[in-house]
């Protein structure tokens, strides 16, 4: 999670740059590319979640990527799955050494395509859970403060991005929406809860209202939040808004 | 009961949390709460520096969020952030020197009634990974038993977060933190759908879920996630 940090913010303006008008769908691609140029790591990808956990890989770098997604989904079991449902970040530096207990099916098959560190980061806002970044990489150890830090600022805009895609609407791709969907403000977030109610959607559904609304009226996100806490904004399920 | 006395149960309740089914965020809550009582201040914070540097707010003995605004103010400026970067207690600041080194959090303090701030940090070993916050509303010198006892609450707070001891310790602690941190933003999202529903405000829907965690046995953030995703009706909770 972020506040308007500026590493994420810069992020995701350097995602659009190439091709400014670029559509959402095409961010995830960019994003693990990106990110493994970043990050000292080997590779990345991003996984969906839906209810039933973790699914699919929406894009990864390379072929480890795809075989580790697949290996997860088969067996149930593995650092990416444990991070989406636990929404806890799984730093594994040694697979080798110290997730064959954890993961054993998962482990044999990781180390056999040369993997031999993951770093899994849920994608979630509160209970808001869109995916999992998963990094790996075929030497072992630690990532310091500074890659862990770039990490997540990775992460964060993966989320904000993932929302927007879930939200249907490929529209609105500048920066401050994008953002706007990971303000890290206390209101916000209250603010999610009451619209989830208020307009009969769920959580993640409800924050992307939200900040269509603050795109529409160009206010903050935090000003509308403090609006519909004061009760003087409401969202009603016969208001406009996205399916 | 003396201060001491008072301080041994506030330890012995903070134990019973450590072997029992630990909640860091109703940990963390309640040592606010006990940090208020024991050192006889007005409020306090705890703020931790997420990976990325930025002191947040995890807990507060207060819920209301222009408190919580004051906390937060000082990622740029403020005796946290001073006691964060130096590792060292900032303390008994007189108001002058409040008001010439953080002018803002000096201005915004004020207008809330607070005189008085300090900040206690929260070490492992070498590094700073938080700090204490305490404020008060008349002006107030914390003295040598005061700044023992607030270190101690400090100290215990850093131990609670680190729950397992192995050798990859600066991971675990990383993967804590991340996950305290998305807890906090879950219960934030909990008060909003509770406070919809039953028509309360945000700070009154933070009560009644955490009496109603600890009725039933269950973590803070259990509760919120139960109360997001409806399993748990208003009525059970016993909000009205």
């Amino acid at each position: 999670m972020a506040r308007r940090i500026p590493r994420t913010a810069q992020i995701l303006a350097d995602l659009r740059s190439p091709a400014p008008d670029a559509v959402v769908s095409d961010l995830p691609g960019r994003l693990v590319t990106m990110c493994a140029a970043c990050v000292p790591v080997t590779g990345a990808g991003i996984i969906v979640m839906s209810d039933a956990g973790p699914g699919a890989m929406l894009a990864g770098t390379d072929g480890a990527a795809q075989i580790m997604e697949e290996l997860q989904f088969t067996l149930g079991e593995g650092p990416c799955v444990d991070a989406s449902t636990s929404g806890r970040p799984v730093l594994q530096p040694d697979l080798a050494t110290t997730a064959a207990q954890r993961w054993p099916g998962f482990t044999a098959g990781a180390l056999a395509a040369g993997v031999r560190a993951i770093f899994a980061f849920p994608l979630q806002v509160g209970g808001i859970r869109v995916g999992v970044l998963d990094l790996y990489r075929d030497v072992t150890g630690l990532l310091d403060d500074r890659e862990l830090a770039e990490a997540l600022a990775f992460a964060d805009a993966a989320t904000a991005i993932l929302l927007q895609l879930q939200s249907g609407t490929d529209g609105v791709t500048g920066e401050p929406g994008l953002l706007a969907m990971i303000e890290d403000r206390a209101e916000v977030h209250q603010a999610t809860g009451m619209v989830s109610v208020q307009a009969g959607l769920g959580l993640a559904a409800s924050l992307v209202l939200l900040r269509a609304h603050s795109y529409a009226a160009e206010r903050p996100i935090l000003d509308i939040s403090r609006e519909v806490i004061d009760r003087t904004l409401r969202f009603d399920p016969e208001d406009d808004h996205h399916e | 009961m003396t201060r001491e006395q008072r301080l041994a149960r506030v330890f012995v309740e903070l134990a019973d949390t450590l072997v029992a089914r630990f909640d860091v965020i109703d940990f963390l809550h309640t040592l606010t709460e006990r940090c208020v009582e024991l050192l006889s201040v007005d409020a306090a914070g705890l703020m931790l520096a997420d990976q990325r540097g930025q002191l947040r707010v995890i807990a507060s003995s207060a819920e209301s969020a222009r408190l919580v605004e004051v906390f937060e103010l000082q990622h740029s400026e403020g005796p946290c952030m001073d006691c964060f970067h130096s590792g060292q207690q900032i303390v008994n600041v007189d108001e002058d020197q409040m008001r010439a080194r953080w002018p803002g959090f000096a201005a915004e303090s004020a207008e809330l009634g607070f005189r008085s701030a300090h900040a206690l940090p929260m070490r492992l070993r070498e590094e700073v990974i938080g700090a204490v916050n305490l404020f008060t509303r008349a002006p107030r010198r914390l003295d040598g038993d005061d700044l023992a006892v607030g270190q101690a609450m400090a100290d215990v707070a850093t131990i609670g977060l680190l729950q397992e001891r192995v050798g990859r310790q600066k991971d675990v602690l990383a993967e804590q933190l991340q996950m305290a941190l998305n807890s906090r933003v879950l219960i934030e999202q909990a008060k909003g759908v509770l406070a919809e529903r039953s028509r309360i405000t945000p700070a009154e829907a933070f009560v009644v879920m955490r009496s109603y965690a600890r009725r039933q046995k269950r973590t803070l953030t259990s509760v919120a996630a139960a109360v997001v995703d409806h399993t748990l009706q208003a009525a059970e909770l016993g909000a009205r």
